[in-house]
């Protein structure tokens, strides 16, 4: 059997190499952009960049926290730090220098995150972060960003260079579809609307947009007709989006690869219950850590594929 | 700024330890002990050693720039800004109240002439320091970049990266001083995690290490920041370890951790200031 898919792919390629490619471009287009990483500059991919930049790149061994502190204290000096690390490392090793040092003191850094999630894969639960989300949106003046393939997550890197504020962006480590066009424009805080829908809208960030985009063709064979919006921004959130398209389909499913306690799933909801109380049901993992296994494997166990978004909103969709 | 003479700089001291009493005395909160223990450092930095602009700028491109990680020494620092002109010295009456640009620990949110980063959660200025001074080192901006820390916030990990960072990349331009007062909140350091040798500790990291005594004798303070200077440049960071009391300048304050983080009630504000003399006017 073969779906009726709103986008297609010709090729896989990770997340993380879109953003070391548009970190490279970056560099091109702006001599302020710096590059910091904690020894894993092959897993970020920043290696093009210090290649090309090795005067505005510091490795800085493994020690994250001095890693944000130095990223600071560029940006008193105009620069525009990139730091690269894991999803783990780079948010809860070092949530108190981000608040304080960071966050707090609202400088120019661009905390770059890779192998988020379940996704990571074998390496297992000590790596596989899924709380990221939730502290970094939690802090004041962060912006937080978790595209979807290698296209969208190179166009957010450049994009990030551009806005002037701290930004958490979150990528990750899988070869993924790449099904959204090339050289696309990035607006941060813009929710895109990838699929029109009137039964149930479901708003998916990070991998997961891809399974949303298999679970509309999934749905529309059995008459359903869902509405697909790509959050890629999830602070500042796109409310207007949301509550426009809930206005319309009456119910929705949040799709994300994080704990559903503080990720996506509640900022929709908290957006929800205070304009527009209706059924939501969330795609995300519950309240436990991950474990070893493939990709594939650990997205079917812990029920973040496009089958358990297909429940999801079949669920929403009886509760309106 | 044109330099002042030793006694000049002296009555600075004396008026900087006034205004930290009496601001921490107005909200019964606050760390009166270190900045007692810093004021001919902060002087010495403020009025005799940096090139800087009072007329702030945040970037500080050209500057000297200076970074206080022990944010906790807050009310000595907004003293030296305020007195050499970052800032209406009127100002300091605000101290700890609400809708005060000057927060109980520096911040930048409330962007206060003077202040880069927010500190107070120990640790993280010598990291930022680096950062500015590699930013420097990018623009070949040949000024210097200085950070005050505790004795006691080496204890923080972090401390020890950026003291490696900064060996390896050679950070020739950054001066980082210790207060070095055998003092924390919960008692001697060498109770309550003993430092042992720091000299020999920051040598082993890769830093040039000079030892400033009399941290509250203020020629000692400038000669050991001009020996300092004199080092930079060099292809090694510059450790001052600077021997001073904390809560000096007050008799009954003088050399432990009591005053940490206690202000004084009427009465020993009164008998405090009877101790120094108000030299420039007290806010």
């Amino acid at each position: 059997m073969s779906l009726d898919l709103k986008y297609t792919y010709t090729e896989k390629k990770d997340t993380r190499s879109g953003f070391g490619d548009g970190f490279l471009e970056a560099g091109k287009r702006n001599p302020n952009v710096v590059g910091l990483c904690a020894d894993l500059i092959g897993s970020l991919k920043m290696g093009d960049f210090q290649k090309e930049f090795p005067d505005r790149f510091f490795q800085t061994g493994i020690a994250e926290a001095n890693m944000i502190g130095l990223a600071a204290g560029m940006t008193i000096g105009d620069k525009i730090p990139f730091t690269g690390t894991f999803a783990n490392f780079a948010t809860g090793r070092v949530y108190d220098q981000i608040r304080q040092s960071v966050a707090y003191s609202n400088k120019n850094v661009k905390i770059c995150a890779s192998h988020a999630g379940l996704t990571l894969g074998e390496d297992g639960a000590t790596h596989q972060i899924l709380e990221d989300l939730g502290m970094m949106k939690m802090l004041p003046h962060m912006t937080v960003i978790n595209p979807c393939d290698y296209n969208q997550t190179k166009a957010a890197t450049l994009a990030i260079a551009e806005y002037k504020g701290p930004v958490y962006l979150r990528f990750g480590r899988p070869s993924w579809p790449v099904f959204t066009p090339a050289n696309q424009k990035f607006e941060i805080g813009k929710a895109w609307k990838m699929i029109d829908g009137k039964d149930v809208t479901i708003f998916a960030t990070g991998h997961l947009v891809w399974e949303a985009v298999v679970a509309e063709a999934m749905l529309r064979e059995e008459g359903i007709h869902a509405e697909v919006i790509n959050i890629h921004t999830i602070k500042p959130l796109d409310t207007e989006a949301i509550l426009e398209s809930v206005k319309k389909t009456g119910c929705a499913v949040s799709a994300e690869e994080h704990q559903v306690n503080g990720g996506l799933g509640d900022s929709i909801a908290q957006t929800l219950i205070l304009h527009n109380p209706a059924p939501l049901e969330y795609v995300g993992v519950h309240d436990s850590f991950g474990e070893s296994g493939t990709p594939t494997q650990l997205l079917e166990k812990y029920g973040l594929n496009a089958e358990n978004i297909v429940k999801a909103a079949k669920r929403a969709m009886a509760r309106k | 700024m044109k330099k002042q003479s030793l006694p000049e700089l002296q009555k600075i001291c004396s008026q900087l330890r006034r205004d930290v009493l009496r601001m921490v005395h107005t909200v019964q909160s606050g760390h009166p002990g270190a900045p007692l223990g810093c004021a001919e450092y902060f002087v010495a930095l403020y009025f005799d050693q940096l090139h800087h602009n009072p007329d702030f700028q945040m970037n500080g491109k050209g500057e000297d720039l200076f970074f206080l990680s022990n944010g906790h020494l807050s009310a000595g620092w907004y003293s030296v800004l305020a007195r050499s002109g970052y800032f209406p010295v009127e100002e300091l009456k605000t101290f700890r109240k609400l809708n005060s640009r000057l927060q109980g620990h520096p911040a930048t949110h409330e962007h206060l002439p003077g202040i880069r980063i927010a500190s107070g959660s120990l640790g993280q200025g010598l990291s930022v320091a680096l950062g500015t001074a590699q930013a420097k080192k990018l623009d070949k901006d040949a000024s210097l970049v200085y950070v005050l820390m505790g004795d006691g916030e080496l204890q923080e990990g972090q401390v020890w990266e950026a003291a490696m960072y900064a060996a390896h990349y050679g950070m020739d331009n950054v001066i980082a001083t210790v207060d070095y007062n055998g003092q924390q909140i919960d008692g001697p350091t060498a109770k309550i995690m003993d430092l042992k040798n720091l000299k020999a500790k920051w040598e082993a990291f890769g830093w040039e290490v000079i030892e400033t005594k009399e941290g509250n004798d203020l020629a000692a303070v400038i000669a050991g920041l001009e020996k300092a200077k004199s080092l930079t440049g060099k292809g090694k960071p510059i450790l001052n370890l600077l021997y001073t009391e904390m809560g000096y300048g007050v008799d009954f304050m003088v050399g432990t951790h009591k005053w940490h983080g206690s202000p004084p009630n009427d009465e020993q504000l009164a008998l405090a200031l009877g101790q120094l003399e108000e030299t420039l006017g007290d806010y």
